[in-house]
């Protein structure tokens, strides 16, 4: 139970995946102008990656392994992903209407965001087994989660600030983000 | 003799559009995820640009060749699964002759996969042009992402560290400012990199100077997030529209 707690703190703030892994990048740069839209980018991304950990964790042990195919990984893993992000969009289109308004848009944009992949590959890297893939996987894209919605919290604040005509639009985002990780810096010195 | 010189031009012609006029490090602003993760030392810059650099050429050359065969509608699960071969054997021939560039580079060899420049130049320009023009519209957007990650990655191996390419260069007196090779430093560089960009006015993606409507992504990272691209725009449009 303690492995998997520090597991969670790990992956969601230590390590975290935009901050301090760079991953999920382009979104989380491109969709964090709105606090709603944020969030709601936030929760997708929680979705896809617990769904697509757990699979990939799956064909990881019970095909990928056995057969001796490790080094099909990267081109099954895309494939898997890209398959499961249309099979639950069309999921959730068919059965839940209003999940679908809430998560549908941002769903489309998460099919080649490199923090699905990546996850997928740190758990096979790290060697989880299916219940640490999961965990992983949730606490990853709950880093994700706070992260870009605490840069649109600041982005929403800022914007009647007077930034200096050359520093506005993505610099000043940058440089928020550079100062947010540096704030993230602090959870490495967490001891337990 | 004249046909020959034309041939050579055209050629010629894709490789400098990616070199420099649409380097997609400074210009179109595509890949940031490697931009700023590898960019720690000089080396890893390098070898994670010409990672991608080889990924690229086979795959444009590939898919160029078989660009009259696949299906419009099954073209970008194609486009994925042949990137994701030649990422594939990049990574063994990565840990098999340089296996420091492996462990440095560590998830960032498989996530060229997803690196926007690749799949943006299949669909961009191997999907339309001959496989000579794809190799080499594939060799000068390769080394411009080479030289574009080589020059951040030097720049803040210098300042974080004070060598570069794992040499020493600046005086004993000059204390290295660790945060560029940290983290937060990768964002810093990138900021004062584009705000440059914006007051020499300088093209690019990121002040909207550069063209955008050629390319799979529109021309840039910030408003590319996956191989559907047009798919999503009108997503996100209808999205508007309906609220």
């Amino acid at each position: 139970m303690k492995e998997l707690v520090l597991v969670f703190i790990t992956s969601a703030f230590v390590s975290n995946v935009v901050l301090s892994r760079f991953l999920g990048l382009c979104s989380f740069v491109g969709v964090s102008k709105k606090i709603k839209t944020a969030t709601g980018m936030g929760f997708a991304v929680v979705f896809v990656i617990t769904i697509a950990s757990a699979a990939a964790n799956l064909i990881y042990d019970f095909i990928l392994d056995p057969l001796n195919l490790e080094y099909l990984q990267t081109i099954v893993f895309i494939l898997v992903i890209a398959a499961l992000v249309q099979f639950v969009e069309m999921v959730i289109k068919k059965y839940s209407p209003a999940l679908y308004n809430a998560l549908g848009v941002y769903l489309a944009l998460i099919t080649t965001n490199c923090a699905v992949l990546g996850v997928a590959l740190i758990n096979v890297q790290e060697e989880f087994n299916i219940l640490f893939s999961i965990v992983n996987g949730v606490a990853t894209a709950f880093g994700y989660l706070v992260a870009i919605t605490l840069l649109a919290g600041i982005r929403e604040r800022m914007e009647n600030n007077d930034v200096p005509k050359a520093f506005q639009g993505m610099p000043i985002v940058l440089i928020t983000s550079g100062l947010m990780a540096i704030a993230f810096f602090g959870f490495s010195n967490l001891k337990f | 003799m004249s046909k020959q010189n034309k041939e050579k031009t055209s050629l010629l012609e894709p490789f400098f559009n990616g070199l420099i006029k649409e380097n997609p490090t400074f210009v179109l602003m595509l890949g940031l995820c490697p931009t700023l993760a590898v960019t720690t030392s000089a080396s890893n810059a390098l070898g994670m640009g010409l990672s991608s650099t080889a990924v690229l050429v086979m795959s444009n050359l590939l898919i160029s060749l078989l660009r009259n065969i696949i299906p419009d509608k099954v073209r970008m699960p194609a486009y994925i699964v042949i990137v994701a071969s030649f990422v594939t054997m990049v990574q063994f021939i990565l840990q098999g002759y340089a296996p420091d560039i492996y462990e440095a580079l560590g998830i960032y060899i498989p996530l060229i996969v997803v690196n926007c420049i690749i799949l943006g130049r299949a669909e961009a320009y191997a999907n339309k042009h001959s496989v000579g023009l794809s190799v080499m519209d594939g060799f000068g957007m390769g080394f411009g992402f080479t030289i574009g990650l080589f020059l951040i990655g030097a720049f803040r191996e210098l300042l974080g560290a004070g060598t570069i390419m794992g040499f020493k260069v600046t005086p004993a007196s000059f204390e290295p400012a660790g945060i560029f090779v940290l983290a937060p430093g990768a964002f810093f560089v990138l900021a004062a990199l584009t705000a440059i960009q914006n007051k020499l006015k300088l093209p690019s993606a990121t002040n909207g100077s550069a063209t955008r409507s050629e390319l799979a992504c529109g021309g840039d990272c910030l408003s590319c997030h996956g191989d559907t691209c047009a798919d999503n725009k009108s997503k996100l449009e209808a999205s508007k529209n309906n609220k």
